[in-house]
């Protein structure tokens, strides 16, 4: 039998269950790029909706009735609570599932999971944001973060690359930073077939050449496809950054978010608990991080 | 600590007794080998078995569980199937007892508690028994040949009687409950634990060397042996079905045809089956065999170690045992350190 001693029961023999879902509805579906939509969320019962408190960073395990169960990352600011959006790439059978479903329809959402970005660590520093492809959609939520709560943070940075204009995520919202004053947002695309995109046209790392970063007072969040990491990393470590001011925020197939499953195992880590978002210096000290 | 002894000949009057308590399962011998299992009659518990096929954990973390339901309109209800079934676990050896304590501190603390584990971990009680060891057995090398806690009651064979420690309150009501069965040990009695206790130190054949372990693990995270390895195994997962300490599970949720409605299911899942890293999408973080069987082996020895401070073995056995291509994981320990023949020197 257990024991006591380490039984802390809050309730009547039933412990707070970790695995159950809450339902939401959706409340929008933006079909922002073929195969990226964002999905915006509304918990049925207020009190969840009030009391989930999510870093920039952080993620939920979403189900579809039928469907399963898949974790997503959170695409919205924490300063910007009610809602929860999420860009869902349509890539298996949950996100093909919800691809189906339609506003009203109802989703289970539980969490927040992962550390999430250490933004009380991060204030006062200045912020680089690197995305490269499907990255954009975790740093979304530090990028309005950051702009939310600008007080608390230097000079910010966005560096962003995509394929083309087409299969830019959040294209009309980050264009419309571009002249902001307080941001310096940096857009590139590979090729722009239509000719008609006004920002840059190039491969990512090139966007270094149009910043200026102290990495002593700048921490760097990198999140995209492996290809990134490397290149961006060349940039990064030349600049003389500190390998733990680098974060990134990584991707493994999970089950429970809550460190039971051991399919997000990485060396001693678990991916749901002690991250998404790693320092570089964890990255180069676990096996198969990237 | 409470420590009474008990007559031999009065053990099937306290197994009656235990009834009271909770439905008593016991070490059974089957064709496939011993298990744990409902007793129809106490004459069918075996005692002085090596070990079973399956760990107890099974009672704890189900090979198969449902864990919600989904239904409209009140959406994922959870599952309490044979959550609140009382039983007695009579004759479970120390490192089973060593792994559940292990399996605790993965769904029992930390920041989010498994309800499902815990719940039944509260209402199973377990009487732990003293062993035999034989040639597969290393719990000494994982300092899991002795346990001072997780059980409620635990049996020493001392000759005519049974040294029997009591660990918590529950196991105390168990021995109150047969009036005066149980009497206080004399001298004789403790000699003869001891005189025993050394005895079986000696009878171990296997050993590996626990100092720096996770070191060289890095150290040989290249090394050609992961490539042998993974040439040799079969991905069959019997290794990790039969670990008292593997957990990994996997989650599905099962429809019946044209309607959203039905089970989430948890079974039991193994790294070495070659979905276990792969996500949506192709990408598979552990593509070949040789880097699922060196997580196998990694994550008990080295993360385990860095999670927990110890290893995630216990030194059972049981993956030698069951291994159809005779893996060996002291073999792959010793091979790592360099230590020739390990295993064909015994």
């Amino acid at each position: 039998m257990l024991s006591p001693a380490i039984d802390v029961a809050t309730g009547p023999g039933w412990l707070e269950n970790p695995y159950q879902p809450h339902l939401a509805r959706i409340v929008r579906i933006y079909r922002m790029v073929p195969d990226n939509w964002v999905f915006t969320l509304r918990f049925l019962d207020e009190e969840i909706g009030r009391n989930f408190r999510q870093q920039p960073g952080t993620f939920v395990m979403l189900s579809i009735p039928g469907a399963g169960e898949a974790p997503i990352s959170i695409s919205s600011s924490p300063t910007r609570p009610g809602t929860l959006e999420l860009c869902v790439r349509r890539v298996g059978r949950v996100t093909d599932a919800l691809y189906r479903l339609q506003s009203n329809d109802l989703v289970g959402v539980r969490g927040p999971y992962g550390n999430g970005f250490p933004v009380e660590v991060m204030h006062g520093n200045d912020l680089l944001l690197v995305a490269g492809g499907l990255g954009m959609a975790p740093l979304r939520s530090l990028l309005w973060y950051a702009l939310d709560r600008r007080e608390h943070f230097g000079q910010v940075t966005l560096m962003y690359g995509a394929k083309n204009p087409a299969s830019m995520l959040f294209r009309e919202e980050l264009v419309s930073l571009v002249d902001r004053t307080d941001i310096n947002c940096l857009l590139t695309v590979d090729s722009d077939p239509g000719g008609t995109w006004k920002n840059h046209v190039g491969l990512l790392p090139k966007l270094f050449d149009r910043a200026r970063i102290d990495p002593r007072t700048t921490y760097a969040a990198v999140c995209g496809p492996p290809i990134v990491y490397k290149f961006v990393l060349e940039r990064l470590l030349p600049l003389g950054f500190s390998k733990d001011r680098i974060l990134m925020s990584l991707e493994r197939r999970m089950k429970c978010g809550v460190g039971k499953c051991g399919h997000c195992s990485i060396g001693y880590k678990y991916t749901c608990l002690h991250g998404p978002i790693f320092t570089y210096w964890d990255a180069i000290n676990l096996p198969e991080m990237v | 600590m409470k420590i009474l002894k008990l007559p031999k000949e009065q053990l099937d009057f306290f197994a009656s007794v235990l009834q009271q308590f909770g439905e008593v399962h016991a070490p059974v011998r089957t064709r496939a080998g011993y298990s744990f299992r409902a007793l129809e009659r106490w004459s069918e518990a075996c005692l002085d078995y090596d070990r079973t096929v399956l760990p107890p954990k099974k009672y704890f973390l189900p090979p198969r569980e449902t864990m919600l339901t989904y239904r409209r309109p009140d959406g994922y209800v959870a599952g309490s199937e044979g959550l609140n079934q009382k039983l007695v676990l009579f004759g479970v050896h120390a490192c089973d007892i060593f792994a559940l304590n292990l399996l605790d501190k993965v769904f029992a603390e930390g920041v989010f508690p498994d309800p499902y584990y815990r719940t039944r971990r509260r209402n199973v009680a377990v009487i732990g028994i003293d062993c035999e060891p034989d040639e597969h057995c290393f719990c000494p090398s994982m300092r899991a040949d002795f346990v001072e806690r997780g059980f409620d009651l635990f049996f020493y064979d001392i000759g005519d009687h049974y040294l029997v420690m009591v660990g918590t309150a529950l196991g105390d009501d168990m021995v109150l409950a047969t009036g005066p069965l149980f009497t206080p040990v004399a001298d004789a009695d403790i000699v003869e634990y001891k005189r025993r206790s050394a005895l079986k130190k000696t009878k171990y054949q296997l050993e590996v060397d626990l100092r720096d372990l996770p070191e060289i693990f890095e150290l040989e995270y290249g090394s050609e042996i992961w490539e042998e390895l993974g040439r040799t195994c079969l991905a069959c997962g019997n290794c990790s079905t039969s670990c008292p300490t593997c957990y990994c599970y996997d989650v599905q949720d099962q429809v019946e045809l044209g309607s959203t409605e039905g089970p989430r299911v948890r079974t039991a899942d193994t790294c070495l089956y070659s979905q276990h890293a792969a996500v949506a999408g192709g990408e598979n973080f552990r593509h070949s065999q040789a880097s699922r069987i060196k997580f196998y082996y990694y994550h008990k020895q080295r993360g385990f170690v860095m999670e927990h401070g110890r290893p995630g073995c216990v030194g059972c056995g049981r993956c030698i045992v069951h291994c159809p291509v005779g893996i060996h994981v002291v073999d792959v320990i010793n091979r790592l350190r360099g230590v020739r023949d390990a295993v064909a020197s015994h």
